[in-house]
């Protein structure tokens, strides 16, 4: 046996099983508290390895799948047989196991040492059909990805939406008091695993967002003991610091072409929305009141921007032109409505509404109109979008909750997620 | 789409037996190391390599982000020290109000008289605000608070430029809680004087 060959083939045991001790228990993370109508039930086998089941990409599927709301995952103890690919579930079995679709896989090396490959097929098992098969390649310390985009890939041909398995989530940790406090900006996955620190600092670190190619980030930084925003390439970790005006420097958002950024700056008396060039440095001032004008996020079509204001003696949404002119009241329902957010189709407004059982996050439609809350709880705040538009995520700040947590636009369906650690504060979903 | 073809691992016959030795050894070691993880307890076991993981991720993101500073928050020194009139320094207000309210004027007039008596002291105004609400609306609420403190200043002879504004919004909370009695300490004003 030639030694290359011996090696290689050591190193793909070795790597099998390091992936046999990735968290089985994945499925445990899913927390839903709420579960939404019409979910589909369906069976994620799991992947075999060399004849032998891989305790690796089935869970963390599974998880992903019945994360979302819609898909009903069955339990491993109720499976009926236990086929490892190229063999066929037997459909009858499953059908009477009262399953609608069944996942059967493997992971098989590629021909390139470092590279497997996670190959599946999804059947449906009431029309005894195959529905989708898929050949993904990874390397072994992107499992976890792996999984997340053969989630999304049966995601969007069973829903016909897009998945956002594989997107990212941003959000700033603080924990400590006083002089012992720690802000830490962090991106992780949407089902809060995989967490990396992007920085940390003694002094607050708020409103993070993702530009829309996904590569930066921009925040808000007290690090010189004065707010500044920050541009921060997530890749090469380097960062620019755009606008450190005196007075306010804060609620970054990015255009929808990623030149711009609109914020909020008080450099010229009270709170008011500028549209900063990020190359150009250029800066152009949207509006001008006495009153607080703050919170700006772009439509998608970039003509327009949702903010916030209280002009009118109490916070409340107005929009007004990208190029400026009188902003238009949106929210009259309620003494309170703030932190506004175009949903990506540009359809919906999600805020935060201030009423008298606390905070919540609510939805309308863009153009005005009822709110309708979505959420229950005390503090609900910071809504984002996921970039299918069919989750919103937030934080929540009551006691006794975890941090973060997201919910369906329909309302039905909420889940937390699991962050270790410090309260949240803002919370950004990656495009 | 691979599916009539399935792919396969390309082995030579020497390694197809070597693999299928190495296969069954492998699901023993496999098993055991299921149990051996459920053993410990995997959740903590777990929790720890994130951990570790993001704090090696976070190298590079930590160099450009860990900052020290020559001065602390409250870097106050002997200026204006216990036993002055300012040695109260605290404002506290209402629910969405910058209104400086009567039983906190002899707070701020206090440190006016202290500023007014000492033209080179100077002191950054911190605003701040309870955690209610967004945080945006937040920072400019503490901004409010502390233009208010400053204007009440200005009117009992403190020069400008003795002033700095800084709102932190609900960033930096006095006292951590969710319930009215921390919104309370929270909704404040901070006198910090600046050394020398």
């Amino acid at each position: 046996m030639k030694i290359r060959s011996f090696l290689r083939l050591c190193w793909f045991i070795g790597g099998l099983l390091l992936m046999g001790s990735f968290p089985v228990h994945a499925e445990l993370m899913v927390d839903i508290t709420q579960g939404g109508d019409g979910a589909m039930p369906i069976a994620v086998l799991p992947f075999s390895a060399l004849g032998v089941p891989s305790g690796s990409l089935s869970p963390v599927i599974a998880s992903d799948l019945e994360g979302s709301g819609k898909f009903v995952v069955m339990p491993a103890s109720r499976f009926p047989e236990q086929p490892f690919m190229p063999a066929h579930p037997d459909f009858s079995l499953w059908q009477q196991q009262g399953q609608e679709h069944v996942v059967i896989g493997r992971i098989v090396q590629g021909s390139q040492s470092d590279t497997l490959y996670a190959e599946f097929v999804l059947y449906d098992v009431i029309q005894g059909r195959e529905v989708l098969s898929e050949r993904v390649p990874f390397k072994l310390n992107e499992t976890r990805h792996a999984g997340h985009r053969i989630a999304d890939l049966i995601y969007k041909a069973l829903t016909g939406e897009r998945g956002v398995f594989n997107t990212r989530v941003a959000y700033v940790s603080a924990s400590g008091d006083g002089n012992d406090r720690e802000y830490r900006l962090l991106v992780a996955d949407t089902d809060g695993e995989d967490p990396k620190v992007v920085m940390t600092s003694p002094e607050p670190i708020m409103s993070p967002t993702w530009s829309p190619d996904g590569k930066k980030i921009a925040y808000v930084s007290f690090e010189d003991h004065a707010a500044a925003v920050f541009v921060q390439n997530l890749g090469s970790g380097e960062r620019q610091k755009v606008s450190s005006h005196s007075g306010i420097n804060g609620a970054p958002s990015w255009s929808p072409d990623g030149t711009q950024l609109a914020l909020t700056l008080s450099k010229d008396g009270s709170p008011d929305i500028y549209i900063l060039g990020i190359v150009s440095g250029s800066l152009r001032r949207v509006t001008k009141d006495d009153s607080i004008e703050t919170e700006a996020s772009w439509s998608p079509d970039g003509l327009s921007l949702v903010l916030t204001s209280d002009r009118g003696g109490k916070p409340q949404l107005y929009v007004v032109s990208a190029q400026g002119g009188e902003p238009r009241r949106l929210t009259y329902d309620g003494a309170y409505n703030a932190r506004g957010v175009f949903s990506p189709d540009g359809r919906k407004i999600a805020m935060v509404h201030g009423g008298d059982g606390g905070y919540r996050i609510g939805l309308m439609d863009a153009e005005g109109g009822d709110i309708k809350l979505l959420t229950a709880g005390r503090l609900d705040e910071s809504p984002a979008f996921a970039p299918n538009g069919q989750f919103i995520l937030y934080s929540r700040k009551d006691s006794g909750h975890d941090p973060l947590a997201m919910v369906s636009i329909d309302g039905k369906f909420k889940k937390n997620i699991k962050i270790k650690g410090g309260d949240v504060r803002g919370a950004s979903w990656s495009p | 789409m691979f599916a009539a073809h399935p792919g396969r691992l390309e082995l030579n016959a020497q390694e197809e037996i070597m693999m299928q030795i190495f296969s069954s050894v492998l699901s023993v070691l496999m098993m055991v190391l299921v149990l051996g993880c459920s053993s410990k307890g995997g959740v903590n076991e777990e929790g720890e390599g994130g951990d570790e993981a993001s704090a090696q991720d976070g190298g590079r993101g930590a160099k450009a982000g860990k900052y020290s500073y020559g001065r602390g928050k409250n870097g106050i020194g002997g200026a204006g020290g216990p036993g002055s009139p300012a040695a109260q320094r605290v404002i506290y207000f209402g629910y969405d109000s910058d209104d400086v309210l009567p039983e906190y004027q002899s707070v701020v007039t206090g440190n006016a008289e202290y500023l007014s008596n000492h033209p080179d002291a100077s002191a950054v105004l911190e605003g701040h605000a309870d955690e209610r609400g967004s945080s945006e609306y937040n920072i400019a609420l503490g901004e409010r608070r502390a233009l208010s403190v400053a204007r009440n200043l200005r009117l009992q002879g403190v020069g400008d430029r003795q002033l700095q504004i800084l709102s932190y919004g609900e960033e930096k909370p006095a006292t951590s809680g969710h319930e009215e009695a921390t919104w309370q300490r929270n909704r404040r004003v901070e006198i910090t004087y600046q050394g020398r």
